[in-house]
C-alpha cells in the first residue's frame, strides 16, 4: 500500500496508443507536430482507412513530423520515441514482450484495424503504464478499448467532442466511462508533453 | 517490508485470464496433441473469449474442464482457434510477382513440388493451381496442401466457394495477371461456385502441424501466407526451419503481404527475391 497516493505525481507511462477515423489525419498532425527532441515515448496509431489499398500514412506523417514514423510489422519491437501505424487490412496488437503482432481476424465493429483491438492488447501488455488517446471519428470504435485501458489502471484522454471534426467517436467513449481527460487538441498536446517528461525523469 | 518502490520496466503481472489461457493450451496439448502453446497471446485470447461467448461458458477454466472430457467440444473449439479466413488471389501483386519472377525459374525443373503450408479452406491452393495451369506448369507439379484443421482440409478438397465471393475473386484474378476468363474455372450452382476438380488432381491435402511435425518432402516453392503472424518468434523460427529444410537449393518462399523474416533467426538464410511482394529465396 502506498500511504501517500493522494498527491501522486504524474503516472509513469511507457507507451501511448491513439485512435481516430474521420478527420484523424489533421487532428493527429495538430497533436504531434514539432514534438520536442529527443522524444522517448513510443506512439502507436490506428487510423481507419478503406481496406484494400496500400497505406501511405507512414510516409505522409514522416514528412511532417520530427519523430521517426513506420508502418508496424509483425514481431517488430517498439522502439523508444518512434511512431507506428497499423497496416490496412490487419488488426494490430502489442504483446507482453513489447513487440507487435498482426492478425487477419474478421473486422471488429466493421473495422480492421480496430482501435479496440489495439487498445485492449496494449492494456494487457502495459497495465497502468499506458495512455490511450481517442480523437475525432465517425463510429464508436475505441470506446471499449479506452475502457480496457482505464480498467487496467492506465490514463484515458478523449478529444473534446465540441472541437472534434466528427464527434461520434469521442462521445461514444465518454458515454461508456468517464475518461480521465476530455480536452481540445491543444491541451491534449500539453498532456502528452507532460507524460513524456514524467516518462523521461 | 521496506521495499524500495522503483518503477518496473517489466510487463504487468499475468492476469488470471492469461494464466487460464496457458493452462488451457497445455491441457489441449496433453490431451489432443494440438500444440497452440506458442501462438501469439493477444489474438489467441480474443478467439478463446469469443468461443466462450458462443459456447455459453462462464470462464476459460470451465471450458478447459469440459474440453478435457469431450472430444466433440474440442472439435468445435478448434474451429475458433484456427482462423479460416482466406480469399482467392488475395494480394494480387503476390501472384503477379510469382508469374514474373518465380515461374520462369520453376520452368527449369523437370518436375516441381509446391508446399502450401496452412492452406485453410483451399482458396490459395486453387489460386496457385490456376496460375500454374496458365503458366504451363500444373501437369508436372505436385502440390502439398497442409493444415491442422481437418474440417478446413475437407472444405479445401471440395473446392466449393460461396458465389457471393466470386466477384471479388474475379477482380483479384485479373489484377494478378490472369490470362483467361475466371468463369472458365468454375461452374455456378445454387449459392456456390464449384471449381474444376482437375485443378486439384495433383494436390495432396494432408494434416500437418508446423508446431509438431517435421519435413515430408523436398520442394521448390513454399507458400505460407498469413500463418506465421499467429505464431510467436520461437514457433516462427521452427516453421522457418522446416521451410528451409524442405526447400531445394535456391528454392522460393512466399509470405503474407505484411509478414517479414527480418525479426526471425532466419533473416540471413533467405535472400529477398521480390521484397515488396514478400518472395524470398533460400540463400546459398
Amino acid at each position: 500500500m502506498k500511504p501517500n497516493a493522494m498527491q501522486s505525481p504524474p503516472k509513469r507511462i511507457e507507451a501511448v496508443v491513439l485512435g481516430a477515423s474521420a478527420g484523424g489525419i489533421e487532428a493527429l498532425l495538430r497533436l504531434l507536430h514539432d514534438l520536442p527532441l529527443p522524444w522517448r515515448l513510443p506512439l502507436v496509431v490506428v487510423l481507419h482507412l478503406p481496406e484494400g489499398h496500400e497505406s501511405h500514412l507512414a510516409e505522409i506523417f514522416a514528412e511532417r513530423l520530427r519523430v521517426p514514423v513506420h508502418e508496424a510489422a509483425d514481431k517488430m519491437p517498439l522502439a523508444p520515441g518512434h511512431m507506428y501505424f497499423a497496416p490496412p487490412g490487419y488488426h494490430l496488437s502489442i504483446e507482453r514482450n513489447r513487440r507487435f503482432s498482426l492478425s487477419c481476424e474478421p473486422p471488429v465493429r466493421f473495422s480492421r484495424p480496430s482501435i479496440d483491438v489495439l487498445m485492449a492488447s496494449a492494456a494487457d501488455a502495459y497495465g497502468p503504464a499506458l495512455a490511450g488517446f481517442l480523437l475525432t471519428g465517425a463510429n464508436d470504435d475505441g470506446a471499449e478499448g479506452l475502457l480496457r485501458i482505464h480498467l487496467a489502471g492506465g490514463i484515458t484522454a478523449v478529444q473534446d467532442p465540441n472541437e472534434a471534426q466528427i464527434s461520434t467517436m469521442p462521445e461514444a467513449a465518454i458515454a461508456l466511462h468517464s475518461p480521465d481527460h476530455v480536452l481540445p487538441l491543444r491541451e491534449l498536446r500539453a498532456l502528452l508533453l507532460q507524460l513524456e517528461s514524467a516518462h523521461v525523469h | 517490508m521496506n521495499r524500495t518502490a522503483t518503477p518496473s520496466p517489466l510487463p504487468s503481472p499475468l492476469s488470471n485470464t492469461e494464466i487460464e489461457l496457458r493452462l488451457l493450451m497445455e491441457a489441449i496439448y496433453l490431451k489432443y496433441s494440438y500444440d497452440f502453446r506458442d501462438y501469439t497471446v493477444a489474438s489467441q485470447k480474443r478467439r478463446v473469449l469469443h468461443a466462450l461467448a458462443q459456447l455459453g461458458l462462464p470462464s476459460i477454466s470451465a471450458l478447459q474442464e469440459k474440453v478435457l472430457r469431450d472430444p466433440g467440444l474440442f472439435g468445435r473449439l478448434l474451429q475458433y482457434l484456427t482462423i479460416p479466413v482466406s480469399e482467392m488471389f488475395r494480394d494480387p501483386a503476390y501472384f503477379l510477382a510469382l508469374r514474373q519472377h518465380v515461374v520462369p525459374i520453376l520452368h527449369t525443373y523437370p518436375s516441381v513440388k509446391v508446399w502450401v503450408a496452412g492452406c485453410s479452406t483451399g482458396e490459395e491452393v486453387f489460386s496457385l493451381a490456376i496460375l500454374l495451369r496458365e503458366e504451363g506448369l500444373l501437369s508436372r507439379t505436385q502440390i502439398y496442401a497442409t493444415d491442422i484443421n481437418p474440417a478446413s482440409l475437407e472444405k479445401a478438397r471440395q473446392g466449393i466457394f460461396p458465389i457471393e465471393s466470386i466477384r471479388g475473386y474475379t477482380a483479384n484474378y485479373q489484377r494478378a495477371g490472369g490470362r483467361s476468363s475466371f468463369s472458365d474455372y468454375y461452374t455456378a450452382a445454387y449459392e456456390a461456385a464449384r471449381f474444376d476438380p482437375s485443378l486439384c488432381a495433383g494436390v495432396i491435402f494432408a494434416d500437418h502441424s508446423l508446431a509438431t511435425d517435421s519435413v515430408f518432402a523436398e520442394t521448390q516453392f513454399v507458400s505460407c501466407r498469413n500463418v506465421l503472424i499467429y505464431f510467436n518468434r520461437e514457433l516462427q523460427d521452427r516453421a522457418l526451419s522446416l521451410f528451409h529444410e524442405s526447400l531445394c537449393h535456391r528454392g522460393f518462399l512466399g509470405l503474407g503481404a505484411k509478414e517479414s523474416i527480418d525479426f526471425s533467426s532466419y533473416s540471413e538464410r533467405f535472400d529477398a527475391h521480390a521484397k515488396p511482394e514478400r518472395i524470398y529465396r533460400k540463400a546459398t
